[in-house]
């Protein structure tokens, strides 16, 4: 991959203020934000990112796929023989991760001036977004695993930040403690990770550590571990099980943060992370079938969860997750570039419907709960269509975004296994059911809600509902980078990802390709079984009227476990959290003030009673001192000449 | 003579600041530690053009037991002393807007306690060295016990004999290495050169070893620490843990690896487990912990248990990994301590229970402790995280699996850190908060001083490693050779 | 002088110096009054002397005699010291029986 390494300056410059015009807005709302009048601060905070967007969009039309920029802009930490760079690098995979980031990131901002607007932290809060972008950036551009480990901490603690972003609700602060402390279990299998490559390869350059990982064999125990460790911080980033609960927590913060952190960018990182690290993974076999069954997993059981969730964004939350697993399942494949496709189109769609859950809770004054809701689609209409034009994307019906990307990742999982096809297949369909439960308890039927709300519903102003529309457009249209073979199309986003993800096909076992007739089975089954979960939605939630019973009602055994997301969080506090906090107290207790210092008091208590006995031997009768001062003299004599 | 001029100007400016009167103390000593700063500055130029070798000064003193006044700064001893010299006007200067009563005694102790720490960091002599490290205690001895909290008295004697305890094993050790060395001398070069048998260094191991792991502390000699740093006047607090706790790591690395290697070679790997079992052992104490000063002790505790395992670890990385830290955690932890202050100074209040919503009403002072938070919890870009890096790989190349124990530092420190900056200064404003102040002039200058520097040398930490990497590599070589 | 001192042999004034030192240790061990323990010490004092005498003659070292004056001022002085403390001992506990003073202990 280094043949290629463009030697041309001309794309230094934009390369570098990527990352820098965020910071830029950072340092400036950040130092003079409170100074400033409200309306600028948001501004800049857009416009730089706006500004990050256009250098990234010159970038991917100035840059040939198969070349890549490296800039090493200092030499970071240095010990011994070793030194880490401060570097950056662009190539074809960075560049389509700077677009989506730059770009939705953007459009986000832009909503948030709006949804934002008579919020107290609105500086605050751009300070944030910006400084997370800038994160991000570093993250995807980083050239060494310890630059994007810089990135991949940052967001963690934009997110924190973020989460708690209402930090006089504790409840708010718990979650964005819960996300932080989680991230970090991953992040410690990443260090590990990283010191795993730093000590067997020498270094931590992506194309060093490709290039002599390379030398190894297939699943060498050496590989094996560094892509488990490398895998565990992308399962604590990208909220795969076991480390998800974080993540439907984190619906606490504000709705964009959600959107943009919590749904289109920070949490594909696990993603971008293995797919930069392809080649190792594909080395891994073993690996991959962790990631596998971890992806498919969480795909099916998160999905579960969302079938139950009465909350708007909790809803989005699981269905996140699900997606998530569904992407890792294509990297467990090896279906690298159809994971990022569908990272790419997921962005695009679950942004949307993000945004479109924050119109509506913006409409209703902070109200949430889906139970509370319908009949929304007369009043908010603008929210209403997009809302929709993204669940059918998600649901997988053609010609939506959606589809594309995951009919894609299916006919791989049908390729090798048709078992995990079809519990993929399950998933997807749960996904459209819940989906569209969502929608049509929504925006379908009669308001459910007070009178007092129902007379302020109102649309969003313009700066909310442009990006809305935006984005809606890009589910509908995004899916045509990415146009199955079978249908006689080239498929341009492979092809352009082609250069980073082909130094691992040589590694990977040759699939053998589906018949013609077999692809288009499979297509025909997805579209009908996605519609087939739509149909059931709306006879269960339009045709019968059905509800989501109310919190205090007695359910079945199932069905209370599901509501409960299956008493996981409870789980983990018995198991972990308890035991901690009862180790503490012990340590504390038992250990410090009982064994230890009862050991140095012993040892002080011992020297005071050596004094209280010894002492009295001073009787006061100086006969006796005389006669003792004699008796020791004859001693030492008879000792010094007979003895 | 530049050695010279360091190390005297703040035993005169003890001197001079005693002289002057409790009114102008405390401006006295702000400005004699600046001058103190500047000098360093010069020192480090000096340094630099001599192409980074070491500064001595020598002179006969006592000939016989044959003692020597030797002093000598390589890029180790340079950072050590930059380190103290950078965070005494700091401390002073987290003083001012304070009532301190007879304060020309107390910033006369600082001063004082500078000299005697600048002492250790450059004295070349084993006893020149052994006598700083005993006139560091007597400073911080008065500071503790004259204006310190209510349960002042039995705690500092508890931290005075227990240090003193194991001065007292390092002096009999430095006896035994005066015999054992063949032209009988105390002086650093020749204990380096001369190594002894090493069927002797075994128990001579241990009387260093527990001399540095009181100071340090390393579990289980570590159960002066906490009431000491809670009772302790917190300049006091800052002192102690903030480039008196150094003394320790910093003597690891000088005189104990280099000189007795084969007995480093023999209970090296006990005493990194012990450093290990500390880290885990102090992290998980601190999350349940509500004294906000107890808790900060505690994170010290797993903070620098971490910074000696490095060293143990006996490899450039972690000991790499230790220089750095060392001054990243003395600057984090001055820092951290004096947000402890501010808070008890407004609300009188430690227990963080009791604390909470001061974001509310200190957005500055919020923004500030953050920052030294992140900086504690070693996040990426700031001093800690590099630290931490080399200190866990430097640990990782001993032994995985320490490594991966050591490294749950990473996650229950963001635990106990975040559990913490949460009661403190999230969530709504309780009575006891509600009146907070935002920072005064000094308190912004010294936390913002403390935050930029977090972030600047954690991304641009390479000064210090180079400073430090032709000193360790020195003493790695006699650290290692068999 | 040194003549009539060596007329009797050494060993005579090892023992005689050993005797009388050994009266006075007894002494000092077995009374009570603290005039005659001060008497008793200076008996002490003086066999010493007696020793330190012999044996400058016999070696022809002048030394031994000068440490005989120095011992003869340092008695005297202690003597003048000690029965200046029994004085204003016996003014205050009227007398000078040893046992009386026992309160200096613990």
């Amino acid at each position: 991959m280094t043949e290629n390494i463009l030697q041309d300056t001309a794309l230094i410059t934009p390369a570098l203020l990527v990352p820098l015009l965020p910071l830029i807005g950072f340092i400036i709302n950040g130092l003079a934000g409170k100074r400033l009048p409200k309306s600028i601060t948001g501004w800049i905070a857009s416009l730089a990112v706006l500004g990050s967007f256009i250098c990234s969009v010159s970038i991917f039309n100035a840059l040939d796929a198969t070349n890549s920029i490296n800039i090493d802009l200092f030499n970071w930490i240095t010990f011994g023989n070793t030194s880490i760079a401060f570097g950056l690098q662009v190539d074809s995979l960075t560049t389509t991760m700077l677009l989506v980031v730059s770009g939705i990131g953007f459009l986000i901002h832009l909503y948030s001036i709006g949804y934002m607007h008579d919020d107290e932290g609105f500086t605050r809060f751009f300070t944030y977004l910006n400084l997370f972008i800038f994160f991000m950036l570093i993250l995807i551009m980083g050239n060494n695993y310890l630059m994007m480990f810089i990135g991949w901490e940052g967001v963690g603690l934009c997110s924190y930040l973020l989460i708690g972003f209402w930090f006089k609700n504790d409840a708010y602060n718990d979650a964005a403690k819960k996300a932080f402390v989680m991230n970090r279990i991953g992040d410690l299998g990443f260090l590990l990770g990283m010191f795993f490559m730093l000590f067997h390869f020498g270094t931590l350059d992506f194309d060093g550590v490709a290039n002599a990982a390379a030398g190894l064999d297939s699943n060498h125990i050496l590989i094996v571990t560094i892509t488990l460790l490398l895998f565990v911080g992308a399962m604590g980033k990208s909220a795969q099980i076991p480390l998800y609960t974080w993540l439907p927590d984190a619906m606490a913060g504000p709705t964009p943060v959600s959107a943009l952190i919590h749904a289109a960018t920070m949490v594909t990182a696990g993603i971008y992370m293995v797919v930069r690290s392809n080649v190792l993974f594909a080395l891994a076999p073993h690996t991959l079938d962790v990631v596998l069954i971890t992806g498919v997993a969480t795909s099916v059981f998160a999905a579960v969860i969302g079938l139950m969730q009465n909350d708007i964004k909790k809803v989005l939350a699981y269905s996140t997750v699900s997606q998530l697993g569904l992407m890792f399942a294509a990297l467990g494949l090896g279906a690298f570039s159809s994971g990022m496709f569908h990272v790419v189109t997921h962005a695009f769609f679950k942004a949307l419907l993000f945004l479109g859950s924050g119109s509506v809770i913006h409409a209703l004054h902070g109200e949430q709960d889906i139970r509370k809701m319908g009949g929304l689609g007369k009043y908010i209409k603008i929210t209403y269509f997009t809302f929709l034009i993204g669940s059918l994307a998600i649901s997988g019906i053609p010609p939506f975004a959606g589809f594309f990307s995951k009919d894609e990742i299916l006919a791989k999982a049908f390729e090798q296994n048709p078992l995990v096809w079809g519990i993929l297949s399950i998933s997807a369909m749960m996904t459209a059911f819940y989906m569209f439960r969502l929608v049509y308890l929504t925006f379908n039927g009669n308001f459910r809600g007070t009178e007092e709300t129902k007379k302020h519903i109102h649309e969003s102003p313009a700066i909310m509902t442009t990006p809305l529309v935006i984005l809606a457009i890009l589910s509908i249209v995004g899916g045509f980078m990415g146009l199955p073979a079978v249908l006689g199309f080239t498929h341009r986003f492979a092809a352009y990802l082609s250069h980073v993800t082909d130094a691992s096909k040589e590694f990977l076992p040759h699939a053998h390709h589906l018949s013609h007739a077999t692809e288009y089975a499979l297509i025909a089954t997805a579209i009908i079984a996605a519609i087939a979960a739509i149909l059931y939605a709306r006879n269960q939630y339009v045709s019968k009227g059905n509800l989501p019973v109310s919190d205090e009602q007695a359910l079945p055994v199932l069905q209370k476990a599901i509501v409960n997301k299956f008493y996981v969080d409870e789980l983990y506090d018995k198991l972990f959290v308890k035991p901690i906090q009862v180790l503490s107290e012990l340590f504390l207790v038992l250990v410090d003030k009982l064994i230890i210092d009862l050991l140095v008091n012993a040892t002080a208590w011992f020297v005071g009673l050596t004094g209280r006995t010894i002492r009295l031997i001073q009787t006061g009768n100086t006969g006796f001192y005389i006669f003792a001062m004699v008796s020791g003299m004859i001693i030492l004599l008879v000792i010094r000449l007979f003895i | 003579m530049m050695l010279l001029q360091l190390l005297f100007l703040p035993l005169l400016a003890s001197l001079l600041i005693f002289l002057s009167g409790n009114k102008w103390a405390s401006r006295l000593a702000l400005g004699l530690s600046i001058v103190e700063l500047v000098l360093t500055w010069l020192t480090y130029q000096t340094f630099k053009q001599g192409g980074s070798e070491m500064l001595t000064f020598f002179q006969e003193w006592i000939t016989n037991p044959k003692i020597s006044f030797h002093l000598g700064m390589d890029g180790l001893g340079l950072i050590m002393v930059a380190l103290t010299n950078f965070l005494v006007p700091l401390i002073i200067l987290s003083t001012f807007n304070r009532n301190i009563e007879n304060s020309r005694s107390y910033f006369a102790l600082i001063s004082l306690m500078q000299f005697a720490l600048i002492g250790v960091f450059i004295a070349m002599d084993g006893m020149l060295y052994y006598i700083f490290w005993e006139l560091a205690l007597i400073p911080i001895y008065f500071i503790a016990l004259r204006w310190g909290g209510p349960n002042r008295v039995p705690v500092t004697l508890k931290f005075f004999i227990f240090t003193l305890a194991g001065s007292l094993l390092m002096l009999f050790g430095f006896i035994m290495l005066y015999w054992y060395n063949p032209n009988h001398s105390f002086d650093i070069r020749e204990l380096y050169s001369n190594v002894i048998c090493s069927c002797k260094q075994g128990w001579l191991f241990w009387l260093f070893f527990l001399a540095y792991a009181i100071k340090i502390p390393i579990i289980p000699f570590h159960t002066w620490q906490a009431d000491t740093y809670k009772e302790a006047p917190t300049q006091g607090t800052m002192l102690l843990s903030g480039i008196m706790l150094k003394m320790g790591t910093y003597s690891l690395i000088r005189w104990l690896l280099p000189i007795l290697p084969a007995g480093v070679a023999e209970w090296g790997p006990l005493a990194i487990t012990l450093c290990v079992i500390g880290i885990v052992y102090a992290s998980v104490i601190a999350i349940m912990q509500r004294d906000l000063k107890k808790l900060l002790a505690y994170s010290s505790v797993a903070h620098v248990g971490l910074i000696s395992a490095g060293i143990f670890a006996l490899n450039m990385q972690g000991l790499q990994g230790s220089v750095v830290q060392m001054v990243a955690h003395g600057i984090n932890v001055v820092g951290l301590f004096f947000c402890a202050d501010i808070i008890l100074n407004r609300t009188q209040s430690l227990n963080i229970d009791g604390l909470g919503g001061i974001r509310n009403v200190a957005p500055q002072f919020n923004t500030l402790f953050m920052i030294v938070v992140l900086g504690s919890v070693a996040l990426p870009l700031t001093n800690g995280f590099i630290g931490e890096f080399l200190l866990l790989f430097g640990v990782y190349a001993y032994n995985t699996w320490l490594s991966v124990f050591a490294g749950l530092t990473i996650i229950l420190g963001a635990v106990y850190m975040l559990r913490m900056f949460q009661r403190v200064m999230l969530g709504n404003v309780s009575d006891t908060t509600s009146a907070f102040q935002d920072l005064m002039w000094n308190e912004r200058l010294v936390l913002g001083t403390i935050a930029l520097t977090i972030i600047v040398t954690g991304i641009y930490p390479k000064p210090i490693l180079d400073l430090a990497a032709p000193a360790l590599e020195v003493i790695l070589n006699k650290a290692t050779i068999k | 002088m040194e003549n009539t001192i060596q007329t009797i042999p050494q060993n005579w004034y090892l023992l005689l110096s050993a005797f009388l030192f050994c009266i006075g240790v007894m002494g000092v061990l077995m009374r009570r009054n603290a005039i005659i323990i001060l008497m008793c010490i200076e008996l002490m004092l003086n066999s010493v002397n007696l020793l330190l005498v012999s044996f400058s003659a016999y070696k022809g070292n002048s030394d031994g005699q000068v440490f005989v004056f120095f011992i003869m001022v340092v008695a005297a002085a202690e003597v003048a010291v000690g029965l200046a403390l029994l004085m204003s001992i016996y003014r205050n506990v009227a007398s000078t029986d040893i046992n009386v003073l026992n309160k200096l202990k613990w």
